[in-house]
């Protein structure tokens, strides 16, 4: 025990001798202590501002689902589902059915018109038994307070502030109708208001109107006959597709993250790198003094530990601010892609604190473990030998060589066999990956290459230099490599499919306008009304009914046959050369690209689609591209939809009107129908909206790449700064031959430019291939949909110029400091040669 | 007492082992001092990196007391160079983000052996007094090198090693330097084992030899 303790306290003597002597030298060169610090913070601060953002939106999504009853349940709803009659509920209470009933509509608020909030109304008395409302199982009392008046309306606490409403406060809704008064409850959805479903008739201006009718999770029955037609069976809730159909975008999100981190860990690798070799004179002594390998290399992780740490906080410090600046845009896409409410304000839980930590000292162990095994290996006497280290190095580039061929043939079979996004991911990794490993080795060969075709003494000095250093600059490199790369492959996509997208859109919303009848009377009356409108060139209208193909949420879609749809609706692709045709005459049907490829089935197949009557089996004659939509799009003809739903009223009418008379034609049409503004949509106004959506889309991604970019950016400048003092070394023999400090500053930048120009050569056709990757693995496997590989010069270009300033900006301090060199510091190297 | 019996020691190259030590015997007293000498490449350093424990020998063995180097393990010899030596180079090797007064001090606190009046009266003989909170490469290559000493002398070692600490200075502030060691030494009961290719320096210490090929071709003393 004695000898124990004994042995204890001379350990922890050494150690705390040793950790002293190692961090003085982070106080003898701030600048690779804060290089450091500056990669473990922004390769936190990325991946935890994602991870941010997708789980308060994944919280949001839950709570949505959590809102009645606490799992999905089953539903009866109309089959376009709008709106039907409150005696449905009564005839199927009468019938022993215990359905609970729902009415949903959109709102806004007076003074709040930028906001629409989703208005739910429910009857807590017959909801199914056990059932909780957004978290908590109602007592008796609250029920009564619910619906007696003057009620309430439940209403999550970050929409509450969002509106800058207060606890009791009676808002006024868009039509002059008064809410109950507001009551905050924790664990409600964001954006939603919940009401009694009277209040709820009463607010919509619905009376005696329903949306859906819950049921209880295990009810099993088949529908009586009389309802069929009217109502139809839904056996999961919507919110489950939610989650489905956002994955994909959440996972997109995921993997920027990741790339961020992995870009900010070349820092930490490098900074890491660069202090050990800069300190393996104090490593000799440290050894010669007396401190174990064992001891010196649980030092420096301790070291490492405590800077990860450090930069882990204020990683996801700012992490959290990140994604709260992000959260608007990503909300809005959310919404406008998927119709998901996400809460406007982060709310995260202390677990993601301490995962974002727990990120930053996973990273700096990976980023710093190279560096402390090759201090563990290297023999006690070869540790101040920069030769040594040298070896070492040349033998890790061949190491890296063979691990870039291998990451190169993992992404060959990605290619040829991954039938997956998770496939599609580990091909871009792979790729990536393998680039990256590659850079030096192919920078070092074109290197050799000009070096032999060098004539002039500067020019070989210029080259063998360049070569000298790459070692130095190779991880900097390769974080520009990764970051040009991702920024032209995603930059590709998006200009890409901004250019697909805006085609595809002035060729399918020909219409000028688009109209919403209320409910199914209203619909018939309007069908008859417009036919009579002399300014109407064409009335073209759709019936539409929403059902599950192999459990794929599907619109199915009822048009008549018009000469509008044969020119203005391109098909990717046809079976013959009379789709529209067959579609019109035979039993036949046009799918969305993402719903053919999600139920892989070809031109010439038949489809089998659930109706009230049976199953129906078309022939699939066409498929056409549907960006941006979540659910699976079905074309028929109208008189075949309504053979197997024969009470179906057309749910839209898209109009041809000419232009100058939509005012007049508006004003007759209120008149006669008094329209909500919502339910009149035109052109220009639809167009609008569907490029806002795809902008703040991508606003995210493009946020994240810039911040990419910039970090990579600030790669280079610290290795450029971290290895500047040991530079003077190559440089002082220059100046003593005669070359003059404005001269080695201007070949220094040449030399920094070369190697950038060279990364950004490589990164050129890397970035190309990485916009295909994106365009025909990644899109098709998370959307659904294949994008054309377009390539952008300008934007090529842009790029390259952006890299080259960040370059010169990289290389800009340490040039002045080295102009700023006095001759007495470039005389000293030559007195102590290391 | 310093013993090395038939020490052997070869380097790997790509062309086959390279012998640098050819059994090498050597024996010192407590106290005595002794001057290896050799002309470049004859192994002097290596002997001297091999007593030191920083390298293991190939064949035979090195004891000093009852401690048999050849034997010991990596953290047995990190012991040994933390309590029972002191090591001086030719590059001084101190710890440039340290100032002057905590590399005098490091190695003694290393070893736990830390004593104020000790340190003071080293720093004191060796002239540091002006320079405590200077920092290394604000020293001259004299400076530098009477620091390392004090370094090494300060935590008492019963062995100094001293790798040529005289080869990267001029005359004058070499002698200077040997004349520091060798006052210093005369108060303690420090055992001296010098590496140095300067018949001069090697006068002035006690014993002598020279390795020749690996091998000693020449002992006495003066």
């Amino acid at each position: 025990m004695v000898v124990w303790l004994t042995r204890a306290r001379i350990d922890v003597r050494v150690f705390r001798e040793t950790l002293r002597a190692l961090l003085s030298h982070w106080r003898q060169h701030p600048v690779q202590f804060f290089s450091v610090l500056t990669g473990l913070w922004l390769a936190t601060s990325l991946l935890t501002g994602v991870q941010a953002l997708n789980s308060h939106a994944r919280e949001s999504y839950a709570r949505a689902s959590q809102l009645i009853g606490g799992e999905p349940q089953a539903s009866l709803s109309a089959p376009g589902g709008g709106v039907f009659s409150q005696q449905l509920f009564v005839d199927l209470r009468l019938a022993g059915w215990p359905v609970s009933p729902v009415l949903q509509g959109r709102l806004t608020l007076k003074g709040h018109d930028d906001q629409r909030l989703q208005l739910m109304g429910i009857e807590p008395v017959s909801l199914p038994a056990g059932s909780a409302v957004a978290g908590q199982a109602l007592a008796i009392g609250r029920i009564v307070e619910f619906f007696s008046p003057p009620g309430s309306t439940w209403i999550a606490p970050p929409t509450l502030q969002a509106l800058g409403l207060h606890d009791g406060d009676t808002p006024i809704s868009e039509n002059g109708q008064t809410l109950p008064p507001l009551r905050a409850q924790p664990d409600m959805a964001p954006g939603v208001l919940l009401v009694d479903i009277g209040f709820a008739q009463q607010i919509l201006g619905l009376p005696n109107q329903l949306s859906r009718l819950l049921l209880p999770k295990d009810f099993s029955a088949v529908l009586p006959d009389q309802f069929k037609g009217q109502l139809q069976l839904k056996t999961s809730g919507e919110e489950n597709n939610l989650a489905r159909l956002t994955e994909s975008f959440h996972l997109n999100l995921d993997a920027l993250g990741f790339l961020s981190f992995v870009v900010g860990l070349f820092i930490v690798h490098a900074a890491i790198g660069l202090a050990l070799e800069q300190r393996r004179g104090l490593l000799r002594t440290l050894r010669a003094c007396g401190v174990s390998a064992r001891m010196l290399i649980g030092c420096l992780a301790v070291e490492l530990g405590g800077l990860a740490l450090i930069g882990g906080i204020v990683g996801v410090a700012s992490g959290y601010l990140l994604a709260s600046v992000l959260l608007p845009d990503v909300a809005a896409s959310l919404r406008g892609l998927y119709g998901a409410e996400v809460a406007g304000q982060l709310n995260l839980s202390p677990w993601w604190w301490l995962s974002g930590i727990g990120l930053s000292l996973l990273g700096a162990l990976l980023a710093g473990a190279n560096s402390l095994l090759r201090a563990a290996r290297l023999p006690l006497l070869a540790l101040a030998n920069p030769q040594a280290w040298h070896q070492a190095h040349a033998r890790w580039l061949r190491r890296q060589g063979w691990v870039a061929a291998i990451a190169a043939v993992i992404a060959l079979l990605a290619l040829i066999w991954g039938d997956s996004l998770a496939a599609g991911f580990v091909l871009m990794a792979a790729l990536l990956l393998g680039a990256a490993l590659a850079l030096p080795v192919l920078l070092d060969t074109v290197l050799n290459l000009l070096l032999l075709r060098s004539r002039s003494v500067l020019g070989q000095w210029f080259i063998a230099d360049c070569r000298q250093q790459l070692p130095a600059l190779s991880l900097a490199l390769m974080a520009l490599l990764l970051a040009l790369a991702a920024n032209i492959g995603a930059g590709s996509m998006t200009a890409g499919f901004r250019q697909t997208f805006s085609d595809w859109l002035e060729q399918r919303l020909t219409a000028e306008l688009y109209l919403n009848p209320q409910n199914p009377a209203q619909a018939r009356e309007m069908q008859t009304w417009l036919q009579q409108q002399p300014q109407v060139t064409a009335v073209l209208p759709s019936w539409q009914v929403s059902i599950q193909l192999q459990g794929w949420p599907a619109d199915l879609y009822g048009v008549i046959d018009h000469p509008a749809y044969r020119q203005h609706w391109p098909l990717l692709e046809a079976l013959g050369d009379n789709p529209w045709d067959r579609l019109a005459k035979d039993d036949a049907l046009m799918l969305s690209e993402q719903l053919a490829r999600r139920l892989k089935v070809r031109l010439g197949d038949h489809l089998t689609i659930p109706t009230p009557n049976g199953s129906w089996s078309p022939q699939v004659v066409g498929i056409y591209a549907d960006y941006g939509n979540p659910k699976g799009h079905v074309l028929v003809n109208a008189n075949h939809l309504l053979r197997g739903w024969p009470q179906l009223t057309p749910n839209r009418f898209n109009l041809r009107i000419d232009p100058a008379a939509i005012p007049s034609f508006l004003t007759a049409l209120q008149t006669r129908f008094a329209l909500d503004d919502s339910r009149i949509v035109d052109q220009a106004r639809l167009k609008g909206w569907s490029t806002q959506v795809f902008e703040r889309t991508f606003a995210a991604t493009a946020a994240l790449n810039s911040l990419t970019l910039g970090v990579a950016g600030v790669a280079l400048f610290i290795s450029l700064l971290t290895q500047s003092q040991s530079r003077l070394g190559q440089l002082a023999p220059l100046w003593a031959l005669g070359v003059t400090r404005r001269q080695l500053m201007l070949l220094n930048l040449g030399q920094t430019w070369l190697l950038a120009l060279l990364t950004l050569i490589l990164a050129l056709p890397l970035g190309i291939a990485l916009a295909w990757c994106l365009d025909t693995v990644i899109n098709v496997q998370a959307f659904g949909w294949r994008l054309p590989l377009r390539v952008f010069p300008l934007q090529l270009l842009q790029l390259m110029g952006l890299a080259l300033l960040a370059t010169l900006l990289a290389s800009a301090w340490p040039l002045y400091s080295l102009y700023r060199t006095q001759p007495a510091d470039l005389l000293r190297t030559f007195a102590h040669e290391d | 007492m310093l013993s090395v019996h038939g020490v052997f020691k070869s380097y790997a190259t790509p062309q086959g082992p390279l012998p640098v030590l050819q059994g090498v015997d050597l024996e010192l007293k407590p106290g005595s001092s002794l001057a290896l000498m050799g002309e470049s490449g004859s192994g002097k350093s290596t002997l001297l990196h091999l007593i030191a424990g920083l390298d293991k020998v190939d064949g035979g063995s090195i004891t000093s007391g009852e401690h048999r180097l050849d034997q010991m393990n990596e953290a047995q010899l990190a012991n040994w160079r933390r309590t029972e030596i002191g090591l001086v180079f030719q590059q001084f090797n101190l710890i440039g983000s340290l100032r002057v007064e905590d590399n005098l001090a490091f190695q003694a606190r290393l070893a736990g052996r830390h004593d104020p009046r000790w340190q003071a009266h080293l720093v004191q003989r060796l002239g540091l007094g002006d320079l405590l909170r200077r920092y290394p490469e604000q020293l001259s290559g004299g400076q530098q090198q009477r620091v390392a000493l004090g370094r090494a002398l300060a935590s008492q070692p019963k062995l100094l090693l001293a790798d040529e600490p005289t080869g990267s200075l001029d005359e004058a502030t070499s002698d200077e330097v040997l004349k520091l060691l060798l006052e210093l030494l005369d108060d303690s009961p420090t055992t001296l084992l010098m590496v140095t290719h300067s018949p001069r320096v090697a006068a002035r210490l006690a014993q002598k030899v020279v390795l020749h090929h690996g091998r000693l071709a020449d002992a006495g003393a003066h």
